[in-house]
Order: structure tokens, then C-alpha cells, then sequence
């Protein structure tokens, strides 16, 4: 696999990466992939792009509302692959993964969707609702197109269960460190830093910790333990609120907020170091 | 729920789902990593459960004592005479405890949580007869109720709302998508998500992540179970048809299940809402294709880009837009025939009751007993045709006035 995700975890040179998730289509289509930069310039160094759907049933009030704006403004998986292929002509490198449902991959279907995303410059994909005992049917013409399946690992994923995780995933490995939906609590810093452990001593895949993670300060907490740490339900309520006050530069706005905790994530290690 | 374990025949349609959980192509686990772990544990919960006389006992105890059953079975003279054709019986599941089928289940599930020691109880509701039987079952055990509910359904089916918290129910009315059933299993799923070690999440109609669509249907099961035993004495047959309303289908499974390996046509109604072309039903078979939503591989009403579309039913318990995976696959493989009945069939039907048998149906077998109407007058009299009176109609007059142009 040409392997944007790779180079980039190995180009981090010892500090935590940061990846920073957008629905897709929120506000609308046509500022898509001016945010999806905006997130670059900020200092994102890996984008999770969602597919938005009718029934988000793993994500909290923020990304539903973010949903359903997208949904409102047309976005569909079609129009979604056509924005990261005009992100791409501007940015070769930063590796993008699109999350969400299994259910509109499955309309679209599955090997269709393997060739057009590759084609489009995705590098992997995240769906929320396909534990690996249903990967089956996705798992072939993903890694048959060379795109990872990004797996998700939780606090009830025991010692037990965790091997069948394990098993096919590639790129990074997710733990969601709490159990619950996006955007709720946070997990306690030395909760993430046992469970980053515990899942290191089984996979060499680089760990991404999210879910309630929402303020520079959090970031960097667990940016001392993890690979990288992952921000989405603060940057789409962002998107939100300036969309509802008529901002005319979300992508701006966007880029600030993310300069602030992108230079949280970078810095974590030295503080500890120091 | 066999009274003992038998060995069925390779080709016995009532052996599935497989050891995946999946009937055909469909069923399955689409769930979030967090919940996995739940659903296996769960899983192994009631294979122990099915294995031990106990359960079993406790289960019938309270099935006899606490829900009324058996339910009658009952020759319904009058509209049989009426409609002339088949001899039609009714199984009178709407004289539960609770006034519907809903109760089988909610007994069962509640008796796992217990097993499982759970302490908190959450479950989703349309029409409110889940909601209701999960609130009365969660007092009965002692247990804390959360009820999810789309907004658009409090509304429409105040007296049930009022009744869960009578029962002691928080209710959750549910204000993101359409506001209806489906948006309540979002919300409780939800919940179950962030609640994990301590909610039980009583799923009410035979859909879900595997083992919710068997386990549903081994509960509702005793419907059909009973139906076969009563009328073999009272007709000394089976039935010729059996009828059942569709939404997620848990009423229908359980009539369906135990004839399954029968010589006995099975039709399964679902709602048509405005008519399957107006776009404005809820009939996943006839108008939907197969998809993933809450958590199993089922038929849906969606658009081509694979979004969720919206439901329209004058019932509210049939105003979902999937349907549970056994019928999808009982639908794909021919063995039940799935037609579908307007709001206004079912209006009709539901008044034709009330004046033929002294009897208000929930909106939900209307649908049922529209098919009936239409059915009974082709067959011959010596014919049997057995419909499952699944829900009484009280909590619907408010909707049936409305529809009427009657101000109560």
C-alpha cells in the first residue's frame, strides 16, 4: 500500500499525532474541503471526514445536529468522494479517513465504493456499527482497494475480545475511552494511560484515544500516553455555532481552533520533560 | 419457546438464527464496539437460561398468574357470518395484562436482567404498549424505567404516557429525526451505550442485534404455540391461514413461528399508510430493500444513498421503517407472504369490529383484520382463518377520532 497513515504516524518524530474529525457536508458541500485545509493549516496531522446519516446512533447532540446540516445541505456519499478528490489536488499527504454508518457504503456498495474512494484519495474508513464479527463483507474489497479498517477498541473490549478486534485491523487502532456516545464525558488521564498500555502489549499499530475530548488542556493529557488523540464533537459544534451566526470564515474559525490544540499536542511531552 | 429441547430436521425452517445470529443473509450484530461485549454476554445469559428448568418454571408462573394466559382463542360467529367465507378465530391477545402481546416479552427479557443482575431498565416505545409493558413489568420486579418515545408518538398516545408514569416510568420524549419509533431506539441505544454496566435495554419488537430477534420470538412464540394447541382441540386442525400485523413483526413471529414447518399459509400485514405509492407507508417488504439499521441487516425504507427514510402509519406501533430480520428472510425465501393495508382500510376494519364483535382492536391488527375482510369472503366455510388480535384499542380512540372528524 502506498501508505499516506504510515509515513505520517513515522514522521511524528516522538510526539503524539492529532486527528481532527468534520462531518462531511457540514454546513454545506461546497465548504467542505475549505475546512478540511483549514484543519491542515491548523496543525491536524490526520483528518476523520463522516459520512453523515439519518440515524447517528453512536453520536452525541453535537454531530447529529452536524448530520443533519449536512444532510439538509445534500451531501451524499457521491459528493463526498468528489470532495476529497478536490482536496487532494492540494494536498498529497495528509492521510483522510471517512467514518460513519455501514449502512450507506452498503447502497452505494461495497466494492464500488472500495475503487471510488482509493481512486478518490481516501486512505481508510471507520464504521461505527461493523464489529469485526460482520466484517466479512466490507473487509475484502476495502483491503483489496488498499484501504485500512480503522478498528474501534472500548473499555468493555476485555482481554478476551480483543484479539477478534485485533484481527484484520490495520492503519491505527481507535479506543473510544469511554463508554458512551461522542462528545459526552472525558475519561481520566491515568484510565487512558493503563488501557493505552494494555493494548500496546498486544498490537503494534499505532493507538488513537478519542471521544470527550474536547479542550487543548484534555488533548495534551493524553497526548503524554497515546500515538495520537483525537478531537470531533468541539470542532463540529464550532462549525455549528459560526454557521448560526452567519460567519463568513468558518474555515478561519476552524483553523484557530484546532492551532490551539494542535500546539497543546505537540507540546505535551516536553512539558512532561521538563 | 419449545417445552424441551427436540432435534429438528435439517429442513425445518424454525431451527434458525445460526450461530452468527443471522436468518439468510440477514439479522447479524451491527453494533458499536462498546456494545459487543454486552450483546455476548447477553447471548450466553440466555442460552443458561434456556437450559434451566427454573427459568422456565418462574417464566410460566408468571405468564399464567401475572399475564392471564393461556389467552382465549375465539370463534368470531358473527363476523365470520358477516364477511362470509372462513370460519375466522381470533386469538385474544389483547386481553393480556397490559392489553397486548407486548407483556410475553417484556416478562421474559425483565427475568434475564434479573439472572444478569442488571439494575436499571430502559426500552424504546411507538404506540406505547412496550412502553407500558416494560413500565409494569420494571414495577412488578422493582426495577428503575426510563422510557424512550418520539415526541410526535407522546403526543398522539397521551393515555399510554399517562399510564407509564402511573407505573413509575421516567419517560424521554425524543425530539431528533421524525420523532417517532426509530428515533427512540436511536435514543435508547444511546443510553444503553453510556450505561453499560448496569441497563438492561428491553428491546420490544423482533428486531436488533442478535439474540434480540430470536429471543423476542422465543417469548412471542407461546402465542403461536397456544394457537396451534387450542385450535387442534376446539377444530381438531390446523388453520388454513393465519394472519398477523407487521411492524417490527413481534406479534407475527410469535403467531408464525411454531406453524412454520405446518401446511398452513401464513400472510403477514404491513401498514400502507397513505397507499405503498404515495411514498407516505411503512411497509419495508413491499416498498423498502435490505440495508443495516439498529444493529441487524434487515429490509428498510431508504433512499438510494442508503439514508433512512420515514415512516407513515395511522399506527404508531407500525410506524418504523424496518422490520424484524426472520420476517425478511421468511419474505425472501417465499415461505410467509407479506401484503400490505392503508390507514383507511384499517379504519374501516377497525370499526367493523367494534359493530360485529363488540370488540375495540388497536389500530395495529386492523391492518390484520383488513386483510381478513378481504380474505374470508374467498374462502369456503369450512375453511379455518386465524388472526392474531394482538392490542386492544382503547389507547387509539383519540387517533380513530381524529380520523373520523370526531372532537372528543
Amino acid at each position: 500500500m502506498s501508505d499516506r497513515l504510515s509515513r505520517r504516524f513515522a514522521a511524528l518524530d516522538g510526539r503524539a499525532g492529532l486527528v481532527t474529525f468534520v462531518c462531511g457536508g457540514d454546513p454545506s458541500p461546497e465548504l467542505t474541503a475549505p475546512i478540511l485545509h483549514a484543519l491542515v493549516a491548523g496543525g491536524a496531522d490526520i483528518i476523520e471526514v463522516g459520512m453523515p446519516f439519518t440515524d447517528p446512533m453512536a453520536d452525541g447532540p453535537a454531530i447529529q445536529a452536524g448530520n443533519i446540516r449536512a444532510l439538509g445541505a445534500g451531501i451524499s456519499l457521491k459528493k463526498l468522494l468528489a470532495i476529497v478528490t478536490d482536496f487532494r489536488t492540494r494536498d498529497a499527504d495528509t492521510p483522510l479517513i471517512l467514518m460513519g454508518y455501514v449502512n450507506p457504503i452498503l447502497a452505494y456498495g461495497p466494492d464500488r465504493f472500495a475503487s471510488d474512494a482509493r481512486a478518490a484519495g481516501l486512505d481508510g474508513v471507520i464504521l461505527v456499527d461493523l464489529p469485526p464479527e460482520e466484517a466479512d463483507e466490507m473487509l475484502p474489497a476495502l483491503n483489496g482497494s488498499g484501504l485500512h479498517l480503522v478498528r474501534l477498541a472500548t473499555p468493555t473490549t476485555d482481554a478476551a475480545r480483543l484479539p477478534a478486534v485485533l484481527e484484520g485491523a490495520s492503519g491505527f487502532l481507535y479506543y473510544v475511552a469511554v463508554a458512551g456516545i461522542t462528545g459526552a464525558n472525558s475519561a481520566q488521564a491515568s484510565d487512558i494511560a493503563a488501557a493505552v498500555a494494555r493494548l500496546k502489549a498486544s498490537t503494534a499499530l499505532p493507538v488513537a484515544v478519542g471521544f470527550g475530548v474536547k479542550t487543548p488542556a484534555q488533548a495534551a493529557a493524553i497526548a503524554r500516553h497515546a500515538d495520537a488523540v483525537v478531537v470531533g464533537s468541539a470542532i463540529v459544534d464550532l462549525v455549528g455555532s459560526a454557521h448560526a451566526r452567519q460567519s463568513n470564515d468558518i474555515p478561519g474559525e476552524v483553523e484557530a481552533f484546532v492551532s490551539t490544540l494542535s500546539a497543546a499536542v505537540r507540546s505535551a511531552r516536553l512539558e512532561t520533560a521538563a | 419457546m419449545p417445552e424441551q429441547l427436540t432435534i429438528e430436521p435439517k429442513t425445518s425452517l424454525r431451527s434458525g438464527p445460526d450461530a452468527r445470529g443471522h436468518f439468510g443473509p440477514f439479522g447479524g450484530r451491527y453494533v458499536a464496539e462498546t456494545l459487543m461485549p454486552l450483546i455476548l454476554e447477553l447471548e450466553a445469559a440466555y442460552r443458561a437460561a434456556q437450559a434451566d428448568p427454573a427459568f422456565r418454571a418462574e417464566l410460566d408462573w408468571l405468564l399464567k398468574h401475572y399475564v392471564g394466559r393461556p389467552s382465549p382463542m375465539y370463534f368470531a360467529e358473527k363476523l365470520s357470518t358477516y364477511l362470509g367465507g372462513a370460519k375466522i378465530y381470533l386469538k385474544r391477545d389483547e386481553l393480556n395484562h397490559t392489553g397486548a402481546h407486548k407483556i410475553n416479552n417484556c416478562i421474559g427479557q425483565i427475568l434475564l436482567a434479573k439472572r444478569m443482575g442488571k439494575t436499571r431498565i430502559i426500552a424504546e416505545t411507538g404506540a406505547g404498549q412496550h412502553g407500558v409493558a416494560t413500565a409494569t413489568v420494571a414495577a412488578r420486579f422493582g426495577l428503575p424505567c426510563t422510557i424512550f418515545m418520539g415526541a410526535r408518538d407522546v403526543e398522539r398516545q397521551s393515555p399510554n404516557v399517562f399510564r407509564m408514569k402511573l407505573l413509575g416510568a421516567e419517560i424521554v420524549p425524543v425530539t431528533s429525526g421524525s420523532q417517532t419509533l426509530k428515533d427512540a431506539m436511536n435514543e435508547a441505544l444511546r443510553d444503553w451505550v453510556t450505561n453499560v454496566h448496569d441497563t438492561f435495554y428491553i428491546i420490544g419488537t423482533a428486531a436488533g442485534p442478535h439474540p434480540y430477534p430470536e429471543l423476542v420470538r422465543d417469548f412471542q412464540s407461546v402465542i403461536g404455540t397456544e394457537a396451534r394447541e387450542q385450535l387442534l382441540e376446539l377444530e381438531g386442525r390446523l388453520p388454513d391461514v393465519a394472519v398477523a400485523a407487521v411492524g417490527g413483526g413481534s406479534n407475527a413471529i410469535g403467531l408464525f413461528h411454531p406453524f412454520l414447518d405446518d401446511p398452513v399459509e401464513l400472510v403477514g400485514i404491513e401498514a400502507a399508510g397513505h397507499g405503498i405509492d404515495s411514498g407516505e407507508h411503512a411497509a419495508s417488504l413491499t416498498g423498502g430493500k435490505p440495508g443495516v439499521l439498529h444493529g441487524n441487516k434487515t429490509f428498510l425504507l431508504q433512499d438510494e444513498d442508503g439514508q433512512i427514510t420515514d415512516a407513515h402509519s395511522i399506527s404508531a406501533g407500525l410506524d418504523y421503517p424496518g422490520i424484524g430480520p426472520e420476517h425478511a428472510w421468511l419474505h425472501s425465501i417465499g415461505r410467509v407472504r407479506y401484503e400490505s393495508i392503508t390507514d383507511r382500510e384499517a379504519l374501516e376494519a377497525f370499526k367493523m369490529l367494534c359493530r360485529e364483535e363488540g370488540i375495540i382492536p388497536a389500530l395495529e391488527p386492523a391492518h390484520a383484520l383488513a386483510y381478513v375482510a378481504k380474505r374470508a369472503p374467498q374462502m369456503g366455510k369450512d375453511e379455518i382463518l386465524l388472526m392474531n388480535l394482538c392490542g386492544r384499542g382503547d389507547k387509539d380512540i383519540f387517533t380513530v377520532a381524529d380520523a373520523l372528524g370526531v372532537k372528543l
